[in-house]
């Protein structure tokens, strides 16, 4: 007979990790980081994509930057733990060929349909923590986009397997990374930074990289993923995963009230977000829906091309093209509202493009 | 045997639980090459009433379950 695993021993990794992410989105905000948004891997895919200059959202002639512009050291610091951690660990395992392309297409969509709603899965457990019921039908979105994950992966879908790549294959994003944090520290009159708007709100470089580091190697280990909570717990009864989904609004809304953040649950008036509500919850659903076909929310894909997915590196360069699309485009909403661009043709497109996906991708004899 | 090498998560799951829902064997050998997919078709695994033994084959990972 196997032993059976004890509630501790299942639960504590991914418990502390949830804990420590939602303590880590408070303290980084009380330390510079924009309201309900310490840890956000969409908002800060896109600030790095504005300082590499591929958008220059809300650009005036007199500030001469945008205002989602700056290289974030949180998605470096996560990239990198969970990097390090994984070759101690000797999981590092280069690997790739899934489709990339697919899940670079996929990659756009998720993002496009992020900044539609104003944040990725993680920033709108942070959200909801804060007190913003806008955040919740984000999260009836996200969850019926996953459901409609789960009915195509019943059906079989999947992008094909990966294989086996050489060590510098699997290396080149960390590097890219490390590349990403000299330009931050040592080349600022190469890349553009905020002076004003969410861009230039940020805790100082060095506690973001160490509170992401820790954070990365945790989520390494315990799996956190925001899609994969919600999926297992419906698929296969498994609710360890979305425990630390449950841990990340307790300590975000305990950590809020500590520090004076927190003023009830409202639509209005909520921090870097907006009240349209069917856009919030079509972007979620693009979300949700584009993650599972992924196999892991926005954070996950960090995790995973530290320790060496290339297929999830192709993913985050997508979300990064994705988020230059969104804001070239007039895609991405603000606070005052959705986006003056094409949104509704690009949502609906989007979720053409992932049912296409969804339908091809299952297997011939089904 | 399933091979789930490759696959990414939750595929290796699904195809665990697909096999095991169609025949309901009394044991089953599933060839996984990450520590992820070991870990989560361990959990299912047993949660289903099955115990799993874990051997490295190189590179991959094969979990030999049978029913408890």
């Amino acid at each position: 007979m196997e032993k059976k695993e004890s509630f501790l021993k299942r639960y504590w990794l991914i418990l502390l990790t949830g804990l420590l992410v939602g303590a880590a989105a408070v303290v980084l905000t009380a330390f510079g980081n924009p309201k309900n948004m310490g840890f956000c891997i969409a908002c800060f895919l896109r600030d790095i994509a504005g300082a590499l200059k591929f958008q220059n959202a809300g650009m005036t002639a007199e500030t001469a930057t945008g205002i989602v512009q700056y290289i974030r050291p949180e998605i470096i610091g996560l990239v990198l733990g969970a990097f390090v951690i994984s070759l101690i660990r000797k999981e590092f395992r280069p690997c790739g060929g899934s489709s990339p392309m697919t899940r670079f297409l996929i990659a756009v969509f998720v993002m496009i349909g992020a900044l539609v709603f104003l944040g990725c899965p993680l920033r709108m457990v942070i959200r909801i923590g804060g007190g913003d019921l806008n955040a919740v039908v984000g999260l009836v979105g996200f969850v019926i986009g996953i459901l409609i994950g789960i009915v195509f992966l019943k059906q079989g879908f999947n992008l094909g397997r990966a294989y086996r790549q050489s060590m510098l294959e699997g290396l080149v994003f960390p590097v890219l990374m490390v590349c990403l944090l000299v330009l931050l520290v040592f080349g600022q009159s190469l890349i553009a930074s905020s002076v004003s708007g969410p861009g230039s709100m940020h805790a100082p470089i060095l506690l973001a990289l160490c509170i992401a580091l820790v954070v990365g190697a945790l989520a390494q280990q315990s799996r956190l993923c925001m899609v994969g909570g919600i999926r297992d717990a419906v698929m296969f009864k498994d609710f360890r995963l979305i425990s630390g989904f449950v841990a990340i609004i307790v300590a975000v809304l305990i950590g809020n009230v500590l520090t004076g953040n927190f003023k009830g649950f409202s639509f209005a008036d909520q921090p870097i977000a907006h009240t349209e509500w069917l856009w919030n919850l079509l972007g979620m659903v693009l979300v949700g829906w584009g993650s599972m076909l992924l196999g892991g929310c926005p954070l996950r894909q960090l995790i995973l091309a530290g320790e060496g997915n290339t297929d999830s590196a192709v993913t985050i360069t997508g979300f990064i093209v994705g988020a230059a699309i969104s804001h070239n485009l007039g895609l991405a909403s603000s606070g005052s509202g959705i986006g003056s661009g094409p949104v509704a043709v690009f949502v609906f497109v989007g979720l053409a493009v992932l049912l296409a996906i969804s339908l091809i991708n299952r297997p011939k004899e089904a | 045997m399933v091979d789930a090498r490759g696959y990414s998560c939750p595929i290796p799951v699904v195809m665990t639980q697909k096999a095991l829902n169609q025949t309901k064997p009394d044991s089953l050998e599933v060839l996984v090459d990450a520590q992820t997919a070991v870990q989560n078709i361990t959990r299912f695994a047993t949660a289903q009433g099955y115990g799993v033994t874990v051997t490295e084959q190189g590179q991959d990972y094969l979990l030999t379950l049978r029913k408890n």
